[in-house]
């Protein structure tokens, strides 16, 4: 089901020069911000949840999730030069399955490592803070990637539409609209925060098994329709 | 046809050479026509006319929106009784929907440029008698028309609405020309910061990315700083902290100069003072996203 050599290949599509600078930029932000609130504010666990929860998991592992998750496959559907890879004897979903791997292990490195050293910066893990908004962060890399990989095998407009998604749905309509945040990766990883953190520290709005089973249900739908999408995928030319 | 002109060229031996072709004698429209071109080529493909149905959907979804917010706006001042003005500012608009024009910049600034690039068609537009420098204003004039044609008519829909509504015209007309400038300027901004961002990246879902991630998480990082700051009671640093994103920074010149509700905690934007260094900020962020861009094409194909 993993095929070293397509990973290798992801990698290098992932990190390569430009791309990676990106991927580099947004937890830098984070660790700058983060120590740059402890010099004004001092450790104070409020403080330090407003600024992981606010920052990092509403606004920096969305969008880091879009391009490692689309970046993993759309680029090379984009140019057509997935053709060659297709026509090599591993299977579709397994292409798909070792893309998503990647895209998880890049998602993850970048947003949960920076958000737990942010963490620490803040407030020295107080009420478990840190640890609880890294488990968010590792548990929203994994559907996030799955989702947005989804979204580069479906359209050729996937950055826009993951985009769209985040910014719109979750950001927006999750702030206004209560029900919207029922449907939303964001809330669903902060259910698992929530049972680490300490009390009254992180809220979600979904209870933790519902989050759990959607959560789940989310990654493993998304990663089998991406590998199916793959196996009936039509080149078709930049109109 | 090529015979007969062919056999019209003289001797036995230059026959070979001469197969016919004419020069072209018609007329040439020169350099200022091929500049208008690509500006309104631009400025329409990037509400996706002239272009596949497909690529309509996101900018006329995006530019529906708009106009169906400030619709509804005007219709909930004009039906509940006893209003004497519109329940926002013609300047909070923009700063509301902040999202809606991000995502219109980030889907239309690389539908501009990324694909010309990628696809190396740069070196075929400067083989026109157009220059560097016309290309890069007309792509850039075009994107800023397309994002004031997207954040102005909402305005203009307020306005009418206002109008209709029988507000006092001396006010009104006083906010919808603040509402209007500030709009500009937002719309010169942005367009100027994605066409750099989107230059920068030939892959054009990276360029997306790369513009959403400069509007968006710059906004996001300076509003949680200055929501801590106004907690922790350091209310002082939160003007200057505005400097540091797009839209804060169209906040606090429409706050200092244009008479607008500042959407920094606690209302607390700059005053005259700070807003001078505002407005020189803006400006000189648009004058360098033009000389980048300058920068940028004076070597692409060449």
């Amino acid at each position: 089901m993993y095929d070293p050599t397509v990973a290798r290949l992801t990698y290098r599509a992932l990190l390569g020069r430009r791309r990676a600078a990106i991927l580099f930029v947004l937890p830098a932000l984070l660790i700058v911000i983060a120590v740059a609130v402890r010099m004004f504010a001092g450790a104070d666990d409020q403080v330090a949840s407003d600024v992981l929860g606010g920052f990092a998991i509403a606004t920096m592992v969305p969008l880091i999730g879009v391009i490692a998750g689309t970046g993993a496959i759309g680029p090379e559907i984009d140019d057509g030069s997935i053709v060659y890879l297709l026509a090599k004897p591993v299977s579709r979903p397994t292409i798909i399955f070792t893309k998503l791997i990647v895209a998880i292990a890049v998602t993850m490195v970048f947003s949960a490592v920076p958000t737990l050293l942010a963490g620490l910066t803040l407030n020295g893990n107080g009420q478990q803070i840190a640890v609880a908004y890294t488990i968010a962060a590792l548990v929203a890399s994994i559907a996030y990637s799955a989702l947005f990989l989804l979204l580069g095998t479906v359209s050729r407009h996937a950055v826009v539409l993951g985009l769209v998604y985040a910014l719109v749905w979750e950001a927006l309509f999750g702030s206004l609209v209560p029900g919207a945040r029922t449907l939303s990766v964001q809330q669903w990883s902060l259910a698992l925060a929530e049972k680490t953190g300490g009390n009254g520290a992180i809220t979600s709005d979904v209870g933790l098994p519902l989050a759990t089973v959607l959560l789940a249900v989310v990654t493993v739908a998304a990663t089998w329709y991406a590998g199916q999408k793959l196996r009936t995928l039509k080149l078709a030319g930049e109109e | 046809m090529s015979t007969e002109t062919g056999a019209a060229a003289g001797s036995e031996t230059s026959r070979i050479h001469n197969i016919g072709y004419r020069a072209y004698d018609g007329p040439r429209l020169g350099r200022a026509y091929a500049r208008r071109s690509l500006y309104s080529q631009t400025l329409r493909g990037s509400f996706g006319l002239g272009r596949s149905a497909k690529s309509k959907v996101l900018p006329m979804l995006l530019f529906g929106v708009m106009c169906l917010v400030a619709a509804i706006i005007v219709a909930v001042a004009i039906a509940a009784p006893g209003t004497t003005k519109l329940p926002i500012k013609y300047t909070s608009f923009a700063i509301y929907l902040q999202a809606v024009i991000g995502l219109f910049i980030a889907a239309q600034a690389p539908q501009a440029v990324s694909r010309d690039l990628r696809f190396k068609t740069v070196p075929l537009y400067f083989s026109r008698p157009i220059e560097h420098g016309d290309y890069v204003l007309a792509k850039f004039a075009a994107m800023a028309s397309a994002v004031f044609v997207l954040t102005g008519a909402p305005v203009v829909i307020l306005y009418i609405g206002a109008l209709l509504g029988k507000f006092d015209f001396g006010d009104q007309t006083k906010w919808f020309a603040q509402g209007m400038v500030s709009v500009l300027l937002l719309s010169v901004l942005f367009a100027g910061l994605g066409l750099v961002m989107a230059a920068l990246t030939p892959r054009r879902g990276f360029g997306v990315a790369a513009v959403i991630a400069l509007l968006t998480i710059t906004y996001g990082a300076v509003t949680t700083v200055q929501g801590i700051a106004w907690s922790t009671g350091s209310e002082g640093a939160v003007p200057y902290l505005g400097l540091f994103s797009p839209i804060t920074l169209i906040d606090g010149v429409q706050t200092a100069f244009l008479g607008a509700t500042s959407a920094f905690p606690g209302g607390n934007g700059p005053g005259a003072g700070i807003g001078v260094v505002y407005l020189l900020v803006v400006l000189a962020l648009i004058a360098g996203s033009y000389a980048v861009l300058m920068r940028r094409y004076r070597r692409v194909g060449l």
